[in-house]
């Protein structure tokens, strides 16, 4: 498979899963404010630090009002994380392999843009909100059952597989590192009485909720924690999307998982056997927080390495790659390693 | 094109509008005869237009609309603007099985005379020594490429996919107007269209035995495969494309993924070691065709153009040492210029020793000085057009422009003779389109796609543009025209 064909369908799965959880994480947020009690003040600005750039945003807006952070986060075409631009661009690079994905994809891609494109012509009405967002995560869906389906699993999937996985591990670790931030400032606190509400609506963005009650039952916020770091059957979970990235990964090598061959292999290799043996205590006790960041910036490391060993040129236009600052770990892919730099 | 506006849509209408107010104003039509009738292989589909009510049609051209506009077969007007479909006519245009024998036959005929022109051209010269095109006209010709001389592409095909545009004129004889040896396009478009076709037409479409056209992209990938290099017996194929900003990349990535083969940029390739190489996830990997897609100037920055972005550097010796099939070749492209096109029944008489079945269209060659004062003299009468154009630019439709522009086309032709030839002005074939709530006559044209490889095929089918403006005889995509399904009826 031609490299960049192989970075183009890596990065078209990785912008629609990106488009869908940011329609998720807005939708539980609305979903929220109607429970909140008469007086207390709806909590934006902790969505623009889970998928965005607070410097952009602040830049362009005056404040994290409802209004404002929903159209910066869906329709605003100067915020390249926006939903409208993330399907822009996977439209983009789904453009640029039409022949290497089935025609049923393509389309896919092309109405989901133009649905989402129409909508960012007028307003969005307040009773729509939920509707609208919620087609989103759909359309997004269907997307992935119409490429299981139409495509061959072949080694163009399997890239696809990867980049999807990555990209929403990297999703539900930055919702939990804000959420623990905003919620209980200090690792001390983690434990201390919560607000039920509040962990709910976490679950809920990420489509746990249920699947969490049937595992734990009682919401603590070390097992929803637990659940969303190291389940290894829920398909939103840190652990299963890098187990299934890895597998993947294997597939498109050829080498056995348990080994590697190459350094996206170690890394992710490594970061998933620690994610396999941690327990959520010794996690706690470490500090969330600094382990939660440590998984980001082997994430990234991970890509990188993907990125060096399969592609070695520029996608269409890799936003990411401009936006994160790129730091090499110290620790060389232990996530219980305290780092400099980390936000204490 | 089409219902554009919100015209009332009277599903209960008790008498559906038809073709009643038709006129076709002393034209040619495809469709009906001069006294209004529909002409005999038309009257299925009339009797079927005019049996739906008027929201039905409606209904069926904005369906036809939604589904381009799903499979994204789209451009952008103007930079930023919204998307559109490339406007698209539900009514067919019908081409009698005997018309279609003779055009099959004549374009068979061209092709294969052209490829033996091509290989003369740059070998050879006879046909510059037995006297039956002037020396002048070739080394002149902007288009003739000193760097393909003495090249002797694989069993001495140069032009191997040919997009002939023809036309029809006032008593209905089928005229050639350009060859376009090049890179032509539409191709997609007419299959495409009959993808659409097929969903919002289905009835009419199986009473009228229509020709399959989607054979096409097996026996472009078999003309193609016919390329490789000696000793290869099943080559990698791929598609050159200048990427996904090329208004015909559609076309590029569509026959790519029709075929199954790759859809290559430049920068995908590399010339090394004597062999043209992708770059893959498991490292290079050899190419040994390439269906290019990027003109001639921009394919070897080593040999053609050394600012090209889009090509390969070294492609060229490959190629010349027998390593690489490309399709088409480079150089095709003299035989597009107009004034070579004038020879073209010459080029048919000398290799074939036949007279041409499809006439080309009467051509004064401005730099032959009594053509040139004929055309001077005529300028309101004629059309005008530069001899290394494609695509409608530069030209000039003498009864449709100001005194102004004949005059500064005089002054071009005065200063660059051999740039112009001039044609009179034919009156085109119109064919009906909807209109709003109605149907008008508009003129057309037709574009067949000719392959030639271990045989010759022509695709029972074509692009037909149709112009959109009322009396434009301008029918080019670039211009604002418009597409139809063609359908050729089986005998």
């Amino acid at each position: 498979m031609l490299s960049r064909v192989a970075n183009s369908i890596y990065w078209m799965h990785r912008y629609i899963e990106r488009a869908e959880n940011v329609a998720r994480f807005i939708d539980a947020n609305l979903n929220l404010t109607l429970d909140l009690l008469p007086g207390s003040e709806e909590q934006w600005e902790p969505l623009i630090l889970t998928l965005a750039d607070m410097p952009l945003f602040k830049s362009r807006y005056d404040e994290p009002s409802r209004a404002n952070v929903i159209e910066f986060l869906t329709f605003d075409p100067e915020n390249p994380n926006s939903i409208l631009s993330c399907l822009k661009m996977a439209r983009q690079n789904a453009r640029a392999v039409r022949d290497a994905i089935s025609s049923e994809m393509w389309e896919q891609v092309n109405t989901f843009y133009l649905f989402v494109a129409a909508y960012s012509h007028r307003e969005l009405q307040a009773g729509d909100t939920h509707t609208f967002f919620n087609r989103i995560k759909i359309q997004s869906h269907l997307f992935r059952g119409i490429t299981d389906d139409t495509m061959s699993h072949g080694e163009g999937w399997h890239f696809g597989q990867l980049g999807r996985n990555l990209e929403r591990a990297d999703k539900t670790c930055r919702l939990l590192d804000v959420k623990y931030f905003i919620l209980l400032p200090s690792p001390i606190e983690v434990g201390s009485p919560f607000d039920a509400l509040q962990w709910k609506a976490l679950l809920t963005s990420t489509s746990a909720f249920e699947m969490f009650r049937k595992r734990h039952g009682r919401i603590t916020p070390n097992r929803v924690a637990e659940f969303l770091i190291l389940d290894r059957h829920f398909p939103r979970a840190i652990c299963h999307c890098l187990a299934v990235g890895q597998d993947s990964l294997h597939q498109i090598t050829g080498s056995r998982v348990g080994t590697f061959d190459n350094p996206a292999e170690q890394h992710l290799g490594l970061v998933c056997s620690q994610l396999n043996f941690a327990r959520i205590e010794e996690i706690v006790s470490f500090g969330l927080h600094q382990f939660l960041d440590n998984i980001q910036v082997q994430l990234n490391l991970i890509g990188q390495a993907i990125f060096d060993n399969f592609f070695a040129q520029q996608p269409v236009e890799d936003l990411d790659s401009h936006r994160r600052a790129w730091t090499i770990s110290q620790s060389a892919g232990n996530l219980m390693t305290r780092t400099a730099g980390g936000k204490e | 094109m089409g219902f554009t506006a919100n015209a009332p849509a009277s599903i209960n209408s008790p008498e559906p509008r038809g073709f009643e107010s038709y006129d076709t104003e002393g034209f040619f039509d495809e469709m009906f005869q001069p006294n209004g009738r529909p002409r005999p292989h038309s009257r299925p589909l009339v009797k079927r237009i005019t049996g739906l009510s008027e929201g039905d049609l409606l209904r069926r051209q904005r369906s036809a609309e939604l589904a381009l506009l799903n499979m994204g077969i789209t451009f952008n007007s103007a930079g930023s603007g919204p998307e559109r479909i490339f406007p698209f006519d539900l009514i067919p245009r019908i081409v009698e099985a005997n018309d279609w024998t003779r055009i099959e036959a004549g374009l068979v005929q061209r092709i294969q005379a052209l490829n033996l022109f091509l290989d003369d051209i740059y070998n050879a010269q006879r046909i510059l020594k037995a006297g039956i095109i002037p020396d002048y006209v070739i080394q002149s010709s902007k288009s003739f490429l000193p760097q393909c001389v003495g090249l002797k592409p694989r069993h001495g095909l140069w032009c191997h996919i040919a997009g002939s545009d023809l036309v029809r004129d006032l008593d209905g004889q089928f005229y050639v107007l350009e060859d376009n040896l090049r890179c032509p396009s539409g191709v997609s478009y007419v299959l495409e269209n009959r993808q659409v076709m097929k969903r919002t037409f289905p009835q009419v479409f199986a009473e009228c035995r229509v020709r399959p056209v989607d054979n096409y992209s097996t026996r472009l990938l078999e003309t193609l495969q016919h390329l490789a290099p000696m000793g290869i017996s099943s080559p990698t194929v791929a598609v050159l494309t200048p990427g996904i900003h090329n208004s015909a990349y559609f076309e590029h990535s569509y026959l790519a993924q029709q075929m199954g083969v790759e859809l290559v940029e430049g920068t995908d390739l590399l010339a090394d070691d004597g062999y043209v190489y992708m770059r893959t996830t498991r490292g290079l990997r050899r190419v040994d065709v390439i269906y290019r897609r990027i003109d001639d100037m921009f394919l070897d920055p080593k040999t053609f153009n050394p600012d090209s972005m889009l090509g390969v550097p070294g492609i060229m010796d490959v190629y010349r040492a027998g390593r690489l099939g490309l399709a088409n070749a480079p150089g095709t492209g003299v035989a597009d210029d107009k004034v070579v096109y004038a020879y073209v029944p010459q080029i048919i008489k000398y290799y074939l020793g036949e007279d041409a079945i499809l006439p080309n269209v009467p051509t004064y060659l401005c730099w032959e000085e009594k053509d040139r004062l004929h055309v001077l003299a005529n300028l309101d009468k004629l059309v005008v057009k530069p001899a290394n154009e494609s695509g409608g630019y530069g030209m000039m439709v003498g009864p449709h422009a100001t005194p102004q522009m004949r005059s500064e086309f005089a002054e071009h032709i005065k200063a660059n003779p051999r740039n112009y030839i001039a044609q009179p002005t034919l009156a085109l074939s119109r064919a009906p389109i909807i209109v709003q709530d109605h149907f008008e006559g508009r003129h057309v044209d037709l574009r067949p796609f000719t392959l030639l490889g271990r045989d010759t095929y022509v695709m029972p089918g074509g692009l037909t543009r149709a112009a959109l403006t009322k009396g434009s005889l301008i029918v080019n995509s670039s211009q604002g025209g418009g597409s139809k399904d063609t359908w050729v009826l089986s005998e």
